[in-house]
């Protein structure tokens, strides 16, 4: 075994509890199921360290040390546990700083947990919560949402590329359609067209089916490197290939082009060099679909179609499981349910078991590399993963 | 109460200061002590005109605690006759539909009522459409 392979970053084991309403379950809670379940999937690998991706719980379920919090209660007390914040991308964050300590040999095996309560408070608490996510001074105190921010740039890119006014509907089938194969989704039935047609709109010219539902959720991966695996490891084994993150400016306002984000642009060029991989290479892309018009300008901004043109890959069905370049493969945001900084992992976990072969009804054929992306804000933060099949 | 916080941001809230970078003369709002084009320190403050028009627009009815009560509202980026671009609410819309390219100006409105029982209110800069010159 060479210097280079031994270090390889393999995903040893990957745990999710269903995203939705969890009433009876308590913030902590949900991420020691999840942390249990990628244990007991991992073969029983020992977490010497524990990265926890949040970004609400301060604010709605009033806790913050969160990682201390979950190590304890998941009886891995000792341990180091801290908590990685980056918006809606702090679980794609605190995956990246796993990668980053076991890759690195300081840490041999680590745990990432992505977590978010959301039904700790309801209605304008929460809206409220998410705005601190923004500018505070310059763009929460003016009464912003997310959902009106993504209006903002829906209304633009429908002014600057003539978009029409359901053409971003194809985001919502696809995911609605992969939700339904997928157990632990939220909603698991496809819609119609005419559906988001008739939808009721929330911030014009977005609807409900623009806008990925808030809810609870928590899913976890064992992250070690490839020399601590056992012998007669279970599974297929899934490479972490490249991890990469960018950062553009916080505040929508004050980018030189709203419409371009970026940071995907630049954490995707660079994980995909880092990985050796062209784009086409690609397998699947779980994108960050919080809104379809970010899905849109994510698949811009990654390199998979030209600025005005990435609503057009959802309507041909090119985003669809027999299509060019699947997204949302196993619901996406839309339909798994949106667990704000839990997101990234929860990703990471539908990519795994694509790679893994174990995507049931939603498997796409052989299926040997993903990219992974979580965003943060409109893109503020961007962490993007690439994940490969061993042969 | 944040009372310092919103204090401290008078400048800002009721009149547009923002900076100018004096080696490439960019200009920005908020105003920025680094100058992100050139890397420079900035120390030159910048009064913006408040005359801009709107780069893009939506209605929240679902709002944050302390906004909901003035739901539904309409928010919007400004673009500044300067160049930069504002994020803020638009007022005084009457019987106007707004839309894209609509020229609008700076007013000073409240912004939110702090929400305890000390009721500290917020004011500072919405757009309204420009009235017309008499």
């Amino acid at each position: 075994m060479n210097m280079d392979t031994k270090n390889d970053v393999i995903i040893a084991g990957i745990g999710q509890v269903p995203v939705g309403e969890h009433w009876q379950a308590s913030l902590r809670s949900l991420g020691v199921k999840a942390i249990q379940a990628a244990l007991a999937d991992s073969g029983g690998l020992k977490p010497g360290a524990l990265y926890a991706g949040n970004m609400l719980a301060a604010n709605l379920s009033r806790q913050a040390h969160l990682g201390v919090l979950l190590a304890d209660y998941a009886g891995l007390s000792g341990i180091e546990a801290e908590t990685v914040e980056a918006g809606a991308a702090s679980g794609a964050a605190a995956l990246r700083q796993a990668c980053l300590a076991v890759r690195s040999g300081y840490v041999d095996t680590a745990i990432v947990v992505g977590l978010e309560k959301f039904t700790d408070v309801v209605g304008p608490e929460i809206e409220a919560a998410l705005g601190t996510g923004f500018d505070a001074d310059y763009e929460a105190v003016h009464g912003l949402t997310p959902a009106a921010q993504a209006a903002l740039l829906a209304r633009r890119y429908m002014h600057q590329h003539g978009m029409p006014a359901d053409g971003l509907a194809g985001f919502a089938l696809t995911a609605h359609a992969n939700g339904a194969g997928n157990k632990n989704a939220m909603y698991r039935k496809a819609i119609s067209l005419e559906a988001y047609q008739k939808a009721e709109p929330v911030s014009d010219p977005l609807n409900l089916y623009d806008l990925a539902p808030n809810a609870d959720g928590a899913a976890a991966l064992v992250l070690t490197r490839r020399e601590n695996l056992a012998k007669e490891f279970p599974h297929p084994l899934v490479r972490v290939a490249a991890s990469a993150a960018a950062s553009d400016a916080l505040a929508l306002a004050e980018r030189r082009d709203p419409l371009q984000f970026e940071a995907v642009r630049i954490s995707t060029e660079q994980a995909l060099e880092k990985a050796g991989l062209q784009r086409e290479q690609v397998d699947l892309f779980e994108l960050h679909d919080s809104s379809s018009i970010f899905a849109a300008l994510i698949l811009e901004a990654a390199g998979y179609a030209k600025p005005g043109a990435g609503w057009k890959l959802a309507r041909d069905d090119s985003i669809a499981l027999s299509g060019q370049i699947p997204c949302l493969t196993m619901g996406g945001s839309k339909a798994r349910g949106n667990p704000g900084g839990a997101t990234g992992v929860y990703q990471a976990v539908e990519a795994a078991l694509q790679l893994r072969g174990s995507a049931g009804t939603n498997q796409i054929a052989n299926a040997r590399t993903a990219l992974v992306q979580s965003i943060g804000g409109p893109a503020a933060t961007a962490v993007t993963h690439v994940l490969v099949r061993e042969e | 109460m944040e009372i310092a916080r919103h204090w401290r941001l008078k400048d800002q809230r009721y009149n547009l200061i923002g900076s100018e970078c004096s080696h490439c003369k960019k200009q920005y709002f908020p105003p920025r002590e680094v100058c992100p084009a050139c890397g420079k320190e900035i120390a030159k403050a910048y009064h913006f005109s408040g005359l801009g028009e709107v780069y893009s627009f939506t209605t929240i009815y679902e709002a944050p605690s302390g906004y909901d009560e003035e739901a539904p509202y309409t928010v919007a980026l400004v673009q500044l006759e300067e160049g930069p671009l504002v994020t803020a609410q638009l007022t005084d819309l009457g019987a106007e539909t707004p839309e894209i390219g609509m020229p609008v100006e700076m007013v000073t409105r409240r912004i939110r009522s702090d929400g305890d029982e000390r009721g500290m209110l917020i004011y500072g800069y919405k757009f309204r459409p420009r009235l017309q010159k008499a």
